[in-house]
């Protein structure tokens, strides 16, 4: 009896915990939708005048639409290049014994135990050195180098659930190389290759470091905010810093769907 | 039976035609291939320039025609302000990385033991902030503190009290870097707690191990991998922080990162940029380095 008064009493701090670091973790993003809510220019709370006034001006801004244009080209990029490097690097990771495969997987996991301010700022140096324009498409550079490595443990993580024995007994059976992979090989990692496209997208949509140092004169939506937020603040700033968590929960929610999709029919 | 024994042979067959093939490369090797040159042009490459630079007189972009200590004795030199932020940026990465294990421990044991079905759901909550980009979410909590923001404002409701003034100190960057690094802690943890296999745990209660000795005995040691790379990844990412100071620090503090960008753009200054960039290229590498070599990577990513 008082060791299961005991359990109970653990499993009740351990939520009461829990519940309060989440509710800490989201107290912050709650405060910049209810400051994207107000009719003021100056943020004062509580709140006298509510509006959306803020969110229609966001929506109608040029400036705007061209910082959201530049980061979903950015992401989209990203996420193309990041899925075929990493499922080829997770193939590498956990599918073949190679040779030198151990070195391999210790290699992919540098970038990201790195730094990404550092990493940024060293890549301003090298594409300064190499006399490279920095633009939108050197970010995507900067981006892979942090996010291909990920996706790569993304899909890795599907690989090991993988039995190679269907593969070489599609090729006894006369499958070509080609035949293996879009017949064999993809339709099992479909998973694992959905959650790594969804998350080498948001990753990139979210990133500040790196494209603070490496996108040069262009702006991302994150590298807009940042400089406003230091100098110049507008409401603007936490109303499309909301619009950009409830698009990034949007897409969450959507891919977070097709994974679990992908994941039933493979099954 | 017949049909089996064409088939072996069909599959030795395969084989040598496989190995007779002969391509430069095995197949993993070429799959790895691309995340290889990725890495040699977009990690090592700027490495290996860093560490040419920071080898260059002070003030100059004359990476191989000149060789100097300069910039290393430079940062070192107590008459500079350098050898400051290096430490600050060292002393709070290392505060919170034990005040996260401190913090998430509890929530990681929670999801792996306790919330069963609703660790799904835990987890997607604890993920999902890293989608947000952290000056935004660290945003929130200017308009948090700040005078006449929600706490104020939230005081001032409830008994005219003014809230005490929090924002551009040293201890709300160290705040902001423990909100931020919180995830980098937590799934490590998890990972780590959950290799842990359930019945040693209830075998060691059954032969009358403590609580306390449970955790010291058993659950620490077998968590360990996952929790070193919770404590390694918290504290590389925390070394390198720059947003915190930035966005709630009002720069009361100078963290080694904002030295960098200043040396690199400003000032330009790459030599002694490139210096500190390296010092911290030492400190983050040897760590993981040391680290990933004693892992089992094949053991902890789920290959049994």
């Amino acid at each position: 009896m008082n060791q299961e008064q005991a359990a109970l009493r653990t499993r009740t701090l351990l939520w009461v915990w829990t519940l309060f670091v989440i509710f800490v973790v989201y107290l912050p993003v709650f405060c910049s939708a209810l400051a994207s809510l107000t009719k003021s220019r100056y943020f004062l709370f509580p709140i006298r005048k509510w509006s959306f006034d803020w969110w229609d001006k966001t929506m109608a801004s040029i400036e705007v639409s061209t910082l959201v244009k530049t980061s979903l080209m950015l992401a989209g990029s990203v996420t193309v290049l990041a899925t075929i490097i990493g499922f080829f690097g997770a193939l590498a990771f956990a599918r073949y014994n190679w040779k030198g495969r151990s070195l391999f997987q210790k290699v992919v996991l540098l970038p990201i135990f790195f730094p990404q301010p550092v990493l940024g700022l060293a890549l301003l140096l090298w594409f300064n050195a190499l006399g490279l324009p920095l633009s939108w498409h050197t970010a995507v550079i900067a981006h892979l180098v942090w996010i291909a490595p990920v996706i790569t443990l993304v899909i890795a993580i599907q690989v090991y659930g993988f039995d190679p024995v269907v593969e070489e007994a599609a090729f006894d059976l006369g499958a070509s190389r080609f035949q293996v992979m879009k017949e064999v090989t993809l339709p099992m990692l479909w998973p694992g290759i959905w959650s790594g496209m969804l998350f080498a997208f948001l990753l990139s949509w979210g990133n500040f470091p790196l494209s603070l140092y490496t996108s040069g004169a262009d702006s991302t939506v994150p590298k807009w905010l940042f400089t406003k937020m230091i100098a110049g603040y507008t409401p603007m700033v936490p109303t499309l810093g909301t619009m950009s968590t409830l698009g990034a929960a949007l897409v969450l929610s959507i891919g977070g769907v097709a994974v679990i999709l992908a994941r039933r029919r493979s099954n | 039976m017949e049909s089996h024994a064409l088939q072996i042979q069909d599959s030795a067959i395969s084989g040598a035609v496989k190995k007779s093939r002969g391509p430069l490369l095995t197949p993993g090797a070429r799959c790895a291939l691309p995340v290889i040159v990725l890495l040699l042009l977009g990690f090592a490459a700027p490495l290996t320039a860093v560490i040419a630079y920071s080898f260059a007189e002070p003030h100059s972009f004359n990476v191989f025609s000149s060789f100097s200590f300069a910039n290393y004795a430079e940062i070192f030199n107590t008459e500079n302000t350098v050898w400051m932020s290096f430490l600050w940026s060292l002393s709070l990465a290392a505060v919170t990385v034990l005040m996260l294990s401190v913090i998430a421990y509890p929530i990681a044991y929670g999801m792996v033991y306790v919330f069963g079905r609703w660790s799904g759901l835990v987890s997607t909550l604890f993920v999902f902030p890293l989608f947000i980009s952290e000056n935004v979410r660290l945003y929130g909590w200017v308009l948090f503190f700040i005078k006449n923001g929600v706490f104020d404002g939230t005081l001032n409701l409830l008994g005219g009290a003014d809230a005490p003034e929090v924002l551009y100190s040293p201890g709300i960057i160290l705040f902001g870097m423990i909100y931020t690094y919180l995830p980098y802690m937590l799934f490590p943890l998890v990972l780590g707690l959950s290799l842990l296999p359930r019945d040693v745990v209830d075998a060691a209660k059954d032969l009358g191990a403590s609580r306390y000795q449970v955790w010291r005995e058993i659950e620490l040691p077998l968590a360990m991998p996952g929790f070193m790379i919770g404590l390694l990844l918290t504290f590389v990412l925390a070394v390198g922080a720059i947003a915190e100071s930035k966005v709630l620090g009002g720069q009361s503090v100078i963290v080694l990162t904002h030295d960098i960008e200043v040396s690199f753009t400003y000032a330009q200054n790459w030599p002694l940029g490139s210096a500190l960039a390296v010092l911290i290229t030492l400190i983050t590498g040897g760590l993981t380095l040391f680290m990933l070599f004693k892992l089992d990577l094949d053991r902890v990513l789920g290959r049994k």
